[in-house]
């Protein structure tokens, strides 16, 4: 295992060169056959980069993340990269700016290896919707051994990428469950910060009110490396959050000095496989060991989650892709009227998924349903917040499986709503804004990694990621 | 045709903002500007670019709702209208829809001599759109994305108006509101001010009729004609036995004529919802009290002072008033002590507002001549030159930017006040007069005229009228 540290440590002791781990990085993405990245940076384009960062270990002036090759969601804005949301639309796109996160990243020295694959507009729970192609996930099922398993999605990419350790970390984005889920199907880390932690501004916007980005990492002590760079109050993002940021990393490892309660919903576990439930009791030794109490906590709003959230983020994002409209960028279907240009433009541009979801949303949206939908999922998004509100006053964190099941096979969930049901433990937090980080547990019968979430309350990723890192020590999950 | 028709009209006007920088981007808020070139990457509804709200415009509304009487809401939202066209780069206008920010206004507007109270139902910011050109190529389009995000206020008003004129006089003093409080700048050939007419006809005591919307109008001329053809058309309909359809209709300025828009031009269900990338509007009693300082005094404010406490002609004070820059012209000329309003007043309307639409000028032209103009009336306050003189002054002065004084003194135009001097003067007159002295003493005042008039000629028009006057009769009653 190579952590941000451990390289840190062998960078500044001149063990390794920032341009010897790089190469390593680039050569093992290079070859990797799982398609885990739309592009691969050319090693020209990193020269300048990589000599910085060498000239300040040199000096001793080293950044919190200097010369760290990363992988950046395709979805995030990068300045003069073609960055597609693995859409045919956006196919030839190059922004002339750079995301905020993506700043703050390159601010603090990190080298970017690529631009990685996903879900086509963030849309699916098992990186099948890009245009690109799947993503295949390192993990094989021992007694399937020859199936290629989906990564997860939508940020499979940057799950399979970093399972397979051809980038040290990379940076995702979680709407309804599109960090956490592939985190956990890969074996990985994965965080979504309280919604406005990081910036929106220049990540290609799917549903406003959910998008939030963060780390996908091998370690939580990395994801806290990331999380430091990437949350900032950004005036350019009205929902931006201005409080002052903690030092996530000072927590790590280090015990709680005061009792620490967690919250087991058992309405999760109604429906779920004997596997899944082994995995929660298995869990709980874990935090007997910790001297860490749990008891069982019910919500009455779980039932309703997911599809207040189809309603929700379909319609947000049928509005936010309306200027996908093939006049002033990316793809433009042919036409002799600008109603044919359009049709034409999106048809062609937009894949089955992302046009599902713009046709719920548009739907949702409409005269005479607005009541019966919208407005309806946003007083039961209020009623979310408040069920979780009720239980983190008794609480210090609440802990659930990330998903219903194991990575399943390419190809093999055809059904949107069987889909959609990938996102089950997941959209909960989403709606509510919360944080929430998922880590691998264990393996199952299958050999394949399962993972837990923990989630806290509004702004306290610092507590969270110092829970998460005491039980990662316990499970003592090695990828 | 039955003339037993009543008109019922609301409106609904869109004041383009006077801002420095757009609704939710930092570009200029600018018009006249080469095409796209005040459009940045939110502008542009480039991906993953997020509106950030410019409070100025905020403050704007405000200042409108004070001036307005409106209730200023301390909740109001923004939300997207969502419609594809080519001018719309986000593909949805970002409005405000179901929680505006001013509502329940009203104003009072004056219709011969009436007041009448126009109810005004709402007013909230938008984006304005960019503009599409068709009429440049023959088979392309061309977009100008330069007015994309500007801010506007949308007024609502009830349908409160029965008449083409009542609406005028409406526009034209909400206009002058909105330019008092430069909120606005009230061009409407730029298209700041652009006017949708709702109109329906109906019998006295009967329900309201079905109404049509003709869309933005932006001259005084056009809406009036576009009334006037609406108005006739749909009575024709209703009394041929036809029924109004509902429909948004364009008013072409070239055939006089309303006609339905093409299906296209407009799009039939917005799905209007809360705008995910802005947080609700909540505006404290303070942010609020605040802007009402700034508001200065409005036009009424300044008809009924120039009315009852300057002592003007009503007609005159509304001429005045009609535009801030007259106002503040005329203020800042009575800003000197000895000059009297009415004197000023006269001054202004008659011979500088000839002079100015003489030369087709703005008032703001002669801005720099106004401390020159001040000496010219001071002068004929004091009796130092005559009324006659100082027509020919202010010309030069106007024309010239000379400086009153001097032109005085140079061409030796000072009025003669001096007892002993005209005493000459008005001997001279009297000499060899003795049939006229008779006819005065006889009681012809027509005399004294004469006698006057032969005195002025005799200074060349510089003897002052009014001590010549006293002189003549001191010695004809003698």
């Amino acid at each position: 295992m190579t952590t941000i540290k451990e390289i840190k440590d062998q960078l500044s002791n001149k063990k390794i060169s920032v341009q010897e781990l790089y190469d390593d990085y680039y050569n093992k993405a290079k070859k990797s056959e799982l398609n885990s990245f739309n592009q691969l940076l050319e090693p020209e384009y990193n020269k300048q980069n990589i000599i910085n960062s060498q000239s300040r270990y040199d000096e001793e002036k080293d950044l919190p993340l200097d010369g760290i090759p990363l992988g950046i969601k395709d979805l995030f804005c990068t300045k003069g990269i073609a960055t597609t949301a693995s859409s045919k639309i956006l196919e030839k796109f190059i922004p002339e700016y750079e995301s905020r996160v993506t700043q703050n990243l390159l601010n603090d020295g990190s080298i970017f290896l690529g631009k990685n694959n996903c879900d086509e507009f963030a849309m699916g729970s098992s990186n099948e919707t890009s245009f690109y192609g799947p993503v295949i996930n390192p993990w094989k099922n021992k007694n399937q051994i020859n199936d290629h398993l989906v990564p997860g999605g939508s940020s499979g990419g940057s799950a399979s990428a970093v399972a397979e350790k051809i980038c040290v970390a990379s940076i995702g984005t979680d709407t309804g469950g599109s960090i956490r889920q592939p985190a956990s199907l890969c074996g990985v880390v994965g965080l979504k910060p309280t919604f406005g932690s990081c910036s929106r501004w220049g990540v290609v916007a799917f549903a406003s009110s959910l998008d939030q980005a963060g780390p996908i990492t091998n370690t939580v002590e990395d994801a806290a490396y990331l999380l430091n760079s990437v949350s900032s109050y950004d005036p350019n993002d009205s929902t931006s959050s201005n409080h002052k940021r903690d030092n996530f990393l000072e927590g790590i490892g280090k015990n709680f000095d005061r009792p620490i309660t967690i919250g087991i919903p058992s309405d999760y576990l109604k429906d779920v496989s004997s596997e899944i439930i082994e995995q929660i009791e298995n869990t709980k030794k874990h935090l007997t060991n910790l001297n860490i109490n749990f008891i069982d906590v019910e919500f009455t709003t779980t039932d309703f989650a997911l599809s207040t959230y189809y309603i929700i983020a379909p319609a947000e994002a049928s509005s936010n892709l309306a200027r996908y409209d093939g006049i002033r960028y990316g793809y433009r279907g042919k036409g002799d009227s600008l109603e044919e240009i359009y049709v034409n433009s999106r048809s062609e541009g937009f894949g089955e998924e992302v046009i599902r979801r713009i046709l719920i949303g548009t739907y949702v949206l409409s005269a005479g349903y607005y009541d019966a939908y919208y407005r309806k999922a946003q007083r039961v998004r209020r009623l979310i917040k408040d069920d979780f509100q009720r239980i983190l006053k008794d609480v210090d964190f609440i802990l659930t499986p990330t998903t219903p099941n194991e990575a399943f096979k390419i190809g093999e969930k055809l059904d949107p709503i069987a889909m959609y049901m990938n996102d089950i433990f997941t959209v909960p937090t989403s709606l509510a804004g919360l944080p929430a980080i998922s880590l691998p547990s264990g393996l199952s019968k299958n050999n394949l990694p399962l993972g837990i979430q923990l989630i806290g309350n509004y702004f306290q990723e610092k507590n969270l990621l110092q829970m998460a890192s005491l039980l990662e020590k316990e499970f003592g999950f090695n990828g | 045709m039955d003339n037993n028709w009543e008109l019922v009209i609301g409106l609904e006007v869109h004041a383009q903002l006077k801002t420095e920088s757009k609704l939710f981007s930092s570009s200029p808020n600018q018009f006249g500007s080469d095409p796209n070139s005040n459009v940045n990457f939110i502008d542009a509804g480039m991906p993953g670019m997020l509106p950030v709200m410019n409070f100025g415009c905020i403050e704007k509304a405000i200042k409108t709702g004070f001036a307005l009487n409106f209730q200023i809401n301390p909740y109001s939202v923004f939300e997207r209208k969502n419609y594809f066209y080519a001018d719309l780069p986000q593909g949805y206008q970002i409005s405000q829809f179901e929680f505006p920010i001013l509502s329940e206004g009203h104003i009072e507007i004056e219709n011969d001599n009436v007041l009448k109270k126009i109810r005004i139902e709402r007013a909230h910011l938008e984006q304005d759109a960019g503009k599409s050109i068709h009429d440049i190529d023959p088979k392309y389009s061309f977009i100008d994305l330069n007015r994309v995000g500007t801010p506007l206020l949308e007024i609502v008003s009830y349908p409160d108006f029965n008449s083409a004129d009542e609406v005028i006089n409406y526009i034209t003093s909400l206009r002058q509101i909105l330019m008092y409080i430069d909120v606005c700048d009230g061009n409407m050939q730029e298209g700041s001010l652009r006017v949708d007419v709702n109109l329906s006809v109906k019998k006295p005591n009967e329900e309201l009729g079905t109404r049509c919307e003709i869309k933005n109008m932006n001259s005084f001329k056009f809406i009036r004609q576009a009334i006037d053809y609406e108005s006739k058309r749909q009575i024709e309909v209703l009394e041929s036995g036809g029924k109004i359809e509902q429909n948004t209709l364009l008013f072409d300025t070239s055939t006089g004529e309303t006609r339905p828009m093409r299906s296209k031009e407009f799009a039939h269900d917005y799905r209007y919802f809360p705008d995910p990338d802005l947080l609700p509007v909540h505006l404290t009693e303070d942010q609020i009290e605040k802007v009402r300082p700034t508001i200065g005094e409005l036009p009424q404010q300044k008809l009924n002072k120039y009315i009852n406490d300057f002592n003007l002609e009503k007609d005159v004070a509304k001429i005045i008033i009609s535009e801030k820059s007259y106002a503040y012209f005329f203020e800042n000329l009575i800003s000197s002590k000895s000059i009297k309003p009415k004197l000023a007043a006269s001054w202004l309307v008659g011979d500088i507002f000839s002079f100015i639409k003489e030369k087709n000028l703005q008032i703001q032209d002669i801005d720099d001549r106004s401390n020159k103009i001040i000496q010219l009336l001071e002068m004929i306050e004091s009796g130092t030159i005559s009324s006659k003189v100082a027509k020919d002054i202010l010309v030069e002065v106007l024309q010239n930017n000379k400086e009153p004084a001097q032109l005085v003194k140079e061409l030796g135009l000072e009025q003669v006040s001096d007892n002993n001097e005209l005493e000459k003067i008005v001997d001279d007159a009297l000499k060899d007069e003795e049939d006229n002295i008779m006819k005065f003493k006889s009681g012809s005042d027509r005399v004294l005229g004469y006698f006057v008039g032969k005195c002025l000629k005799a200074t060349k028009g510089k003897g002052n009228p009014k001590v010549i006057n006293e002189l003549l009769l001191k010695k004809l009653n003698k």
